[in-house]
């Protein structure tokens, strides 16, 4: 009938999955406090597992991660705030730990840098339209400079 | 002018980020570690071999010792282990072993088959004391001067050429410091 049905299928069912987030690596089950269930989430998301790399201690299934997300849990437990547990983290494992480097004065250029290539892109373009403006308009006959 | 300083000066600075960057004996996993120049993390476990014995940081304190994290689920453990037992024929400096995310008979028999190049091994039950020294693999070596301080982490398996190269120098230093 449609060829083309079943990518689309397949497309589909990789979006939709891409929505549910996998809750399975918690053994420990949710706190009881729905905040601090939130607040938990919020920080394992944000502390990079350091055996692999890109995935979030939230994400991984490795034992270094269970073991920081039950600190993160006791921390929490104990009334700890949200700055105390990522200084913990980065006292022990440096800046790396967070996904979300706080800005200061060592992290300014990864923060600046986005708007650095901005304001240059700007300037660039600018530069250019200013030369091509000034460019004679008439050029059937004569080739322009470029 | 511009028109070629400015490629030039793009493709220099290329350059300098590659050379950095994709230079292959960087360790690309290896972070440096924000204990260096701090006061090591203490600990008080119990030994691999004898779990009523306590192993504890504070009995090497005044003294420049190392504590090596391994396992034996950790292959680069083993490929390191004949060179840990050789430092420790050396009698240069105390070892501190400290087995991490892994069975005390594991580990036990581990030392009894391949020999216990160890002055002391902790068993760290529950990872809390990895979580301390920021851990996040094995092996994992540190070196501790008199002052309790760590002053340096190597994390790969230790070679003699290493040991030579990174450790003795810088016990030496600690040792002059210290005097």
């Amino acid at each position: 009938m449609n060829s083309k049905l079943p990518l689309l299928a397949v497309v589909l069912a990789v979006c939709l999955s891409a929505g549910v987030p996998a809750r399975a690596l918690d053994a420990n089950g949710q706190l009881e406090d729905p905040v601090l269930q939130a607040r938990y989430e919020r920080i394992t998301k944000d502390l990079r597992c350091l055996v692999c790399q890109n995935e979030s201690i939230a994400d991984s299934n490795v034992e270094l991660a269970s073991d920081l997300r039950r600190q993160v849990r006791e921390m929490l437990s104990a009334g700890k705030s949200d700055d105390a547990i990522f200084d913990f983290m980065t006292d022990r494992y440096g800046e790396f730990v967070r996904f979300n480097p706080p800005l200061e004065p060592k992290t300014l250029l990864i923060w600046g840098a986005p708007f650095l290539v901005l304001v240059l892109g700007v300037v660039i373009i600018f530069r250019i339209v200013r030369r091509r403006s000034r460019m004679p308009l008439d050029d059937e006959s004569a080739p322009g400079p470029l | 002018m511009w028109k070629f300083l400015l490629p030039f000066a793009a493709f220099v600075a290329l350059a300098v980020l590659f050379a950095f960057g994709l230079n292959p004996k960087r360790d690309i996993h290896a972070l440096p570690s924000p204990l260096i120049g701090k006061a090591a993390p203490s600990f008080s476990l119990t030994d691999v071999m004898d779990p009523n014995r306590a192993v504890s940081n504070a009995a090497f304190k005044g003294q420049v010792y190392i504590v090596n994290v391994w396992g034996t689920w950790c292959e680069a453990c083993r490929q390191e282990h004949e060179a840990l037992l050789g430092i420790a024929r050396q009698q240069v400096v105390p070892i501190i072993g400290l087995v991490y995310m892994d069975q005390r008979d594991n580990a036990k028999e581990w030392l009894e088959q391949l020999g216990n190049p160890y002055t002391a091994v902790a068993f760290d039950t529950d990872g809390r004391t990895a979580i301390d020294w920021g851990v996040y693999g094995a092996p994992e070596t540190f070196l501790v001067d008199g002052q309790g301080r760590v002053i340096y982490k190597f994390i790969s398996p230790m070679t003699p050429e290493v040991w030579q190269r990174e450790f003795l120098p810088r016990i030496a230093a600690a040792r002059r410091a210290g005097a």
